[in-house]
């Protein structure tokens, strides 16, 4: 069952970005790596319907709603708490019901915490109520543009599991430059390499992998020493 | 300390170049004398104040909101902001009191001139702050409008107003000070009433102590204006 789909090339200034693109997303974790500048984000955005400096020659078959977090929480520091978690609804012009808007914040760990300000929140608060705000869209598909890559390790690793599950049932896809965190999270690992999208091994279920399995140790500093060959 | 030393120190300078008698009182009266004229005349004084002061607040109120309109309207039409962009910014290449004796002749004596005169100083900082504002949303901000395909307007209001609050405040800040110049300079050109008329008055009387004392009202009131408008606009975070 495919939920999103992209297909076809990436073309940016005249120059092929991506080809032979085929970019099929299922329901769980789809891990994108790559280097800086290799169009990581870029194959993101086109997935996602945002404006990109690339354009795609191709098919794009995506669903209507699709959740979307940033490097940045973008909170809105004018805005409460539950303000912000209710802004995705107002900007659709639809709304959030007190109930539902309670629930997500239960969810996410911020129970009671509606009426603070997001100036008032830890770092990793911050980012579980962005996820709560992303929870809110109740999208079946997810893109995530390396959301975790400013959190401190242990709030990483936390937000890590809350993501996976919380965002279960649905496809998500989520861009990262840390081979660690794409082994944890993802079922299907990606990493965009000369131009091309290519495949490699995931680890087996249950993710997210425990931390301290040696496992993901191993298959990180394997992934570490192929991406250092490719580059090299 | 530093605050009241600069009152202060102009103060007393003042007061000892009229005091040694270095000046003639008809050119510069001496601050004791303007400070007796502004108790003594307060009765006559404070109604032309208090009109002066309705030209001004008139004003600001609606060079706030033909400014806020106008700053919306572009940020929502392209179309609009090609067509009123120039013309706002040649708007400021004619110096607006040149307009001021026009404004009389158009709106005659009353207090439409000089409301007009104030609107026309207010509506240009406002304008352009906010829209500058407007248009400086993060790019990451309004990809939340976008994954959402927010309505414009939807956006505007969520995402981009709060985010160009502190360019209008900017705006607001500089409209203030330049408001109550543009009441004045409209009395100036014809009134029978206000702080700019009573300059006049008292100038063709000779009673410099007068227009001194009418000067000093009006340097007050832009500095109470300045002070209420900031301490407004950091209550609400601008």
């Amino acid at each position: 069952m495919s939920v999103a789909r992209l297909q076809g090339r990436v073309i940016l200034a005249d120059r092929v970005l991506v080809s032979g693109l085929d970019l099929r997303l299922a329901p769980g974790w789809t891990c994108l790596l790559g280097a800086s500048g290799a169009g990581k984000s870029t194959l993101l955005r086109l997935l996602a319907g945002l404006p990109t400096a690339a354009r795609l020659e191709g098919a794009r078959v995506a669903p209507d709603r699709i959740g979307w977090m940033a490097q940045s929480d973008l909170l809105q520091p004018r805005l409460s708490v539950l303000g912000n978690l209710r802004l995705m609804a107002r900007l659709r012009g639809e709304t959030l019901s007190a109930p539902r808007a309670e629930a997500l914040l239960a969810e996410v760990g911020l129970a009671g915490r509606g009426a603070a300000s997001p100036a008032d929140l830890s770092g990793g608060e911050r980012q579980r109520l962005a996820l709560a705000r992303t929870l809110s869209e109740e999208a079946p598909l997810v893109a995530l543009d390396e959301p975790f890559s400013a959190l401190d390790v242990p709030t990483r690793a936390m937000m890590h599991e809350l993501a996976h599950a919380r965002l279960a049932g649905r496809a998500v896809v989520m861009v990262t430059h840390d081979p660690q965190e794409a082994l944890r999270l993802g079922a299907q690992i990606l990493a965009l390499r000369g131009g091309e999208v290519v495949h490699l091994p995931a680890l087996p279920g249950p993710h997210p992998v425990d931390l301290a399995d040696p496992a993901l140790a191993r298959a990180a500093a394997a992934l570490v020493a192929q991406m250092r060959g490719a580059a090299a | 300390m530093s605050r009241i030393l600069a009152f202060l120190l102009p103060l007393a300078l003042w007061q000892a170049l009229t005091g040694l008698g270095l000046v003639a009182p008809f050119i510069l009266p001496a601050p004791v004398d303007v400070a007796r004229v502004l108790w003594t005349e307060a009765a006559v004084i404070v109604p032309h104040a208090g009109v002066t002061l309705r030209e001004v607040l008139t004003g600001l109120a609606l060079g706030l909101a033909l400014g806020v309109s106008l700053a919306v309207a572009m940020a929502l039409s392209s179309f609009l902001s090609r067509l009123l962009g120039p013309l706002l910014s040649a708007s400021q290449a004619l110096p607006v009191f040149v307009l001021a004796p026009v404004l009389t002749l158009w709106l005659g004596y009353g207090l439409g001139p000089k409301v007009a005169m104030v609107v026309l100083l207010v509506v240009f900082p406002v304008a352009s702050g906010l829209y500058d504002g407007l248009c400086a949303t993060p790019e990451p901000v309004r990809d939340l409008a976008r994954i959402t395909r927010a309505h414009p307007l939807r956006a505007l209001i969520w995402l981009r107003l709060p985010h160009a609050l502190p360019h209008l405040g900017a705006g607001l800040r500089i409209a203030v000070t330049y408001a109550p110049t543009g009441a004045v300079i409209g009395e100036w050109v014809g009134a029978s009433k206000g702080l700019g008329y009573l300059m006049l008055m008292a100038n063709a009387r000779m009673r410099t102590e007068l227009m001194f004392a009418a000067l000093i009202v009006i340097v007050a009131m832009t500095l109470v204006l300045n002070l209420a408008t900031s301490r407004a606009l950091r209550r609400f975070g601008m």
